[in-house]
Formats: C-alpha cells, sequence, structure tokens
C-alpha cells in the first residue's frame, strides 16, 4: 500500500538544560537564551513516520506551526528521511493556546488533503500538557491511539499498535484515518549524510527572500520545489476560512495567563551537616530522639 | 437548570475493575472545598460497567450527586465512547468546573472532551483556588473564576491560568497533589443513571490485548522516603538507595531524571509528573531539585538533601544539607542507624 503520513512537530527551548547564560542576575530565566531544540518525542513520532516508511511505503510529511526561525526543525527533518514539509507561520497564530493551536493544524491538515495517519510526539517539554494531539484528533473527528510505543500491523485501513497504560500496555485497533500520540520508545535515527548535502538547500520562500533583501519570486519558488528543496510556507488565510479566523490565536484560546511568576532560587536555610561519620551520626541520632526514624 | 445559575462542580471519577482511583477522590475533597466555597454541589461523573457500588465511597468523601453511567461497551476504558458520554453529560448540565486526575486516561480523554466542548483546558495543576479575575485587556470583570496553577516552561515559571468562556473551566491534576480527606460514613448523596447515548461511531477503536498489573509502590503512603536522582550515576548504583530505605523501613523514590535513564521504573517517581509525597521524612540523594520534584516532596515534614553541588536546587528545600558524595554519605546512615536504633 502507498500511504500518507502527516507528522506534527515543534520546535521549543530547551528547558532541560538551562544553563548559566540563560539565567538572569535575579535568578529568573532568560527564555530568549534558551537554545532552540527539536521536541524530543516528535522526534520518536518522524521515527516510527520513517519506520513505516521503510516497512511499508510511504509519503512523509512533516508539517510544524510556529515562527520562521521553525524552519530549521524542518529541514532536520528533511535530513532524516522526510518527503515534504509545511511551516504554518502567521503572526494571527501568536498567543494560541492548546485549543486554538489544535484548530489551526487541524485546518492544516486539512489544507494537506489527503492522510491516513497523523503522528504527534506525546507532548513538548515547554508545556507539558499533551493536549495538542487528542485535540488534533477531535478536530478532525477521527479516532485517536496515545502513548504509542510500536505499530504492530498497518493495512486493510486499519492500524494496530502497542500502547503505554498504567501499569502495563495495550494493543489497539483502530480505522484509518487516525492521530497516534508517541512515547520515547525508540531510537531516532541520526541525520543523513547526504541527505544533508541534498537539503541543506532546502528553503522556506522567506528565507529566499532574507538571503537575497528581495522578495522570492514565483520563478525561484517554482525552481526550488522542482528539485524538492522548497519548505511551503503558509499563512493563516491559506488555511483557513475568514469566517474561523477568531478561532486562531489569542482570540481561540479559551485559558488566558493571569500572572507568571518566575522561580527563584533562594539560598536554603538548612542546617549543614558534614559528610563524616561522627556528624551523620548526630544527624541519625537526632532523628531518633524525635521519632522521625525508628 | 436556569442557564443563569452557576454550574456545579463536577469529579470524572476514574476507576479499573471497580476499585476508585485515589486521585479521584482527592480530586472529590478539593471539590468539596470550592463547591462550598461557591455554594454549589460536588457531583461525579461514574463510568464503567457494575460499579454502582463505588456510590457509596463517593458519598463518604463529600460527593451530593453521582451520575453513574453503567453500560459494557464502557469496560475497558477507550476514549472516544467515554468523551461522547461527558460531552452529552455537559451539555445537558452544564458544570462550573471540571476536574479529571491526571492520569494516563485522564490526561487522553480531558483534551478531548475539552475540543469538542470549546473549552479551555490546564494540564497538571499544583493548585487551584476560587478569585476574581480583573482581564483590563479586555475590559472584563469576572467573579469566582477558578485560578488553575501550574508549573510550565519546563518548571522555571509558575503560571496562575484562568478560563473565560464558557463552561466548564477543565483541569487536570496529578496524584497526590490534593489531600484526601477522612471519609464521613454518614454522608450520603443521590445517584442520577443515565443511559449513554453510543453509536457505532464511538466504537470504531478496538482493545485487542490489555496487559496490566496494580501497583506495587505505595509512596504516598510512606512515611520515610529515601530517594535517588541522576547523581547516583547508574542503575546498579541504585542498590545504595534501596539499601538505605530498607535500613530505615522506607520506601524508594527517584527523580525523573533517574527514572528516564532507566534506573527504576516510573512508580517510584516524585514528582509534578509523578506522585506528590508528604512523608515524615525524605532523604533526597542525588537529586538536583527541579522545581518539578520539589513541587512532589517540598512538604515533608523533614527533608535530608545529599548532593556533591552546593549549589543544586534541592537545598533550598532542605532542613538538613549533606554536601558529599551519596557513595560515602549512605552507608554511613546505614552504619549510623544499625549501632542506634
Amino acid at each position: 500500500m502507498s500511504c500518507t503520513i502527516l507528522v506534527f512537530v515543534k520546535q521549543v527551548p530547551d528547558t532541560k538544560n538551562v544553563t548559566g547564560d540563560a539565567m538572569k542576575p535575579d535568578g529568573t530565566i532568560n527564555r530568549q537564551a534558551l537554545p532552540a531544540i527539536f521536541n524530543p518525542e516528535d522526534l520518536n513520532a518522524l521515527e516510527l513516520a520513517l519506520q513505516l516508511k521503510d516497512r511499508y511505503g510511504a509519503k512523509v510529511i512533516v508539517a510544524t506551526m510556529g515562527l520562521p526561525a521553525a524552519a530549521g526543525i524542518l529541514r532536520d527533518s528533511l535530513f532524516r528521511g522526510a518527503d515534504e514539509t509545511v511551516l504554518l507561520t502567521d503572526r494571527a497564530l501568536g498567543g494560541s493556546d492548546t485549543l486554538a493551536t489544535s484548530f489551526a493544524l487541524s485546518r492544516l491538515a486539512k489544507k494537506v488533503g489527503h492522510f491516513d495517519l497523523v503522528l504527534c510526539g506525546r507532548q513538548a517539554i515547554d508545556g507539558d500538557t499533551a493536549q495538542v494531539g487528542p485535540q488534533i484528533a477531535e478536530k478532525l473527528g477521527i479516532p485517536q491511539i496515545s502513548y504509542v510505543q510500536e505499530v504492530q500491523e498497518l493495512g486493510d485501513g486499519k492500524i494496530r499498535a502497542k500502547r503505554a497504560i498504567e501499569g502495563g500496555y495495550e494493543v489497539l485497533e483502530a480505522p484509518l484515518p487516525a492521530l497516534l500520540t508517541v512515547v520515547d520508545a525508540n531510537q531516532p535515527r541520526p541525520q543523513n549524510a547526504s541527505r544533508i548535502i541534498k537539503y541543506k538547500k532546502a528553503k522556506t520562500p522567506s528565507e529566499i527572500a532574507a538571503a537575497k533583501g528581495a522578495p522570492a519570486t514565483d520563478e525561484e519558488i517554482a525552481a526550488l520545489s522542482a528539485k524538492g528543496l522548497l519548505i511551503k510556507e503558509w499563512n493563516a488565510a491559506y488555511c483557513v476560512p475568514q469566517d474561523e479566523f477568531n478561532r486562531l490565536g489569542k482570540a481561540g484560546s479559551p485559558t488566558n495567563v493571569k500572572h507568571i511568576l518566575s522561580v527563584v532560587l533562594t539560598a536554603g536555610n538548612f542546617q549543614e551537616v558534614a559528610p563524616t561519620q561522627e556528624a551523620v551520626g548526630n544527624l541519625v541520632h537526632e532523628l531518633i530522639e524525635d521519632h522521625t526514624l525508628g | 437548570m436556569e442557564n443563569t445559575a452557576i454550574g456545579n462542580v463536577w469529579v470524572f471519577i476514574e476507576q479499573e475493575g471497580g476499585k476508585i482511583a485515589d486521585v479521584s477522590l482527592e480530586l472529590v475533597c478539593k471539590g468539596r472545598e470550592l463547591a462550598d466555597q461557591l455554594g454549589v454541589k460536588v457531583e461525579a461523573l461514574l463510568l464503567g460497567d457494575k460499579i454502582e457500588h463505588c456510590c457509596a465511597t463517593l458519598f463518604q468523601y463529600g460527593c451530593d450527586n453521582v451520575f453513574l453511567v453503567e453500560d459494557p461497551r464502557l469496560e475497558p476504558f477507550t476514549v472516544l465512547p467515554f468523551a461522547k458520554v461527558i460531552v452529552d453529560l455537559i451539555r445537558e448540565h452544564r458544570p462550573n468546573i471540571l476536574m479529571f486526575g491526571a492520569t494516563m486516561k485522564g490526561r487522553e480523554l480531558a483534551p478531548r472532551v475539552a475540543s469538542e466542548k470549546l473549552a479551555g483546558l490546564t494540564a497538571d495543576c499544583t493548585d487551584l483556588r476560587i478569585d476574581d479575575f480583573d482581564d483590563q485587556r479586555n475590559g472584563k470583570y469576572y467573579k469566582n473564576k477558578l485560578m488553575q496553577i501550574r508549573p510550565a516552561f519546563g518548571g522555571n515559571i509558575i503560571a496562575t491560568i484562568v478560563n473565560t468562556w464558557d463552561d466548564p473551566q477543565m483541569v487536570t491534576v496529578r496524584e497526590g497533589v490534593m489531600k484526601m480527606g477522612e471519609p464521613d460514613a454518614s454522608r450520603a448523596g443521590t445517584v442520577t443513571r443515565v443511559t449513554p447515548a453510543l453509536t457505532a461511531q464511538e466504537m470504531v477503536v478496538k482493545v485487542i490485548e490489555r496487559v496490566r498489573q496494580e501497583k506495587t509502590v505505595n509512596l504516598k503512603g510512606a512515611q520515610i522516603i529515601v530517594a535517588g536522582g541522576y547523581g547516583v550515576g547508574s542503575a546498579a548504583n541504585f542498590k545504595l538507595i534501596h539499601d538505605l530505605a530498607k535500613t530505615l523501613g522506607g520506601q524508594v523514590g527517584a527523580s525523573r531524571a533517574a527514572v528516564d535513564a532507566g534506573w527504576i521504573d516510573h512508580d517510584h517517581q516524585v514528582g509534578q509528573t509523578g506522585v506528590t509525597v508528604r512523608p515524615k521524612l525524605y532523604i533526597a540523594c542525588g537529586i538536583s531539585g527541579s522545581v518539578q520534584h520539589r513541587a512532589g516532596m517540598a512538604e515533608s515534614k523533614k527533608i535530608i538533601a545529599i548532593n556533591t553541588d552546593p549549589a543544586a536546587p534541592i537545598f533550598s528545600v532542605a532542613h538538613y544539607g549533606i554536601i558529599g558524595d551519596l557513595n560515602q554519605v549512605i552507608p554511613m546512615m546505614i552504619k549510623a542507624y544499625k549501632s542506634k536504633a
């Protein structure tokens, strides 16, 4: 069979590796100083898509919503084996919560047209909500299988996948098209050297424009597309009808951030105990005396 | 019900084989508190098959009413039929607040419900409060909204989220975050039986195989927890943590980093994405102490932190700090305890 797999990915700040440079003098974090990375579980979703491509033959389309710089993770996807890429970028999408994000991505999926599978990482490390995958599935009116570890079978219009549940696992079967959220259960393949050579020239129209200081012409875009080097760049109006614009960005987001408190690390007021047998022994004795231990 | 009336507080009850998940009872207790403040009822959504016996327990923890939905098609749990039943109930009864445990089930079900109902949903709240919201940006003032407090951005910020669209205000909360009160056998409530309107459309996902075991670790009930982090260094070295826990009569906990490294099972994880604990004594060994981890253990009565890095954030919540190598300090503790106890 030949199937089309749509993989949604996100560029995220590397919140796990907050280094000295990212800390402001007041102890709060400077978000702009964090490096932008490919969301880890989205790499697992891409890897699963590429494995299915290896096994069954498939067209893998990787799409993201984000700032123009998010084209970086789309190029990375091309280096690893993706066939096509789409960047959805628009100021109108700023301030989207998970509901508005899933709405925009569902409209992107409809614009892509035919797909058999949609894959997402379980969650992104900047928000850790795990909500966008299930919400895209609902918006598209298709079933979801969450926390997928491996696909056992794909074909005959259905998919059978093993997924994690609390304290064990389940094997679920769903009709296609279906959406899967993928957990960290595979080893994403590295970038392929010959693909890097070819696809490092892949660009969005905005990147062409930035490089030459003038808008990209239709001919330039067509030439790039003919060589398979075009990262498609769509705006909101291309995917979303005008009467649905109120469902995008801040306007389409039911949740509001009332207050943000930066976490400031204060020096602790703890009693220091020397790492010696005597000092540790005294501590243990104290804890036995006050009935914490024993 | 009048549309102008403020809706009730709802709790989705998670059950497996007729046994209610602790997190659901914790949320019933929190729901009772919120409902009393708002002057409304606490109602439970209990879905499954042959589970009527669960109602009595829910009343004892503070529910006023249970929507009981029994149907063989609701066992085992799958997302689509559950979402359909819950969305239908929301449309009919218009609750004000709807809470789910941030379990694997809750985290795949709640977003599907929120998406269909076009409701806001905040994941993994660490605190919930009722307060007014002055939306200066849009010039609107909202009374008695649910303040949904959660860490974000890898735990580097704490955000207060407010949901300003129509009901319900939806949240998920991790196990152990809210305190479970004592059951009161004198409490009673009503049962509202609901016949689910399920069609073939919701039944397209088939469960082919299902393998699960009950959790063998009870961190929440432990009085003493010895927890290991990335500083433990290896799966083999986790034996030290087990040894100390065994000596002191405690349970073994772990940070997410240690779990992610594969050194110990997720059931042992303490923190925002694990269990929240409040033991008499918490010994953090080689744990740097991210906000998420601290959120899960900072209320422990006594905290000992052992870490080679004096700048580790874990020391900000510790009562006793040992700046040193856990490989040396833990054997000292074992030796001291064995000689003195």
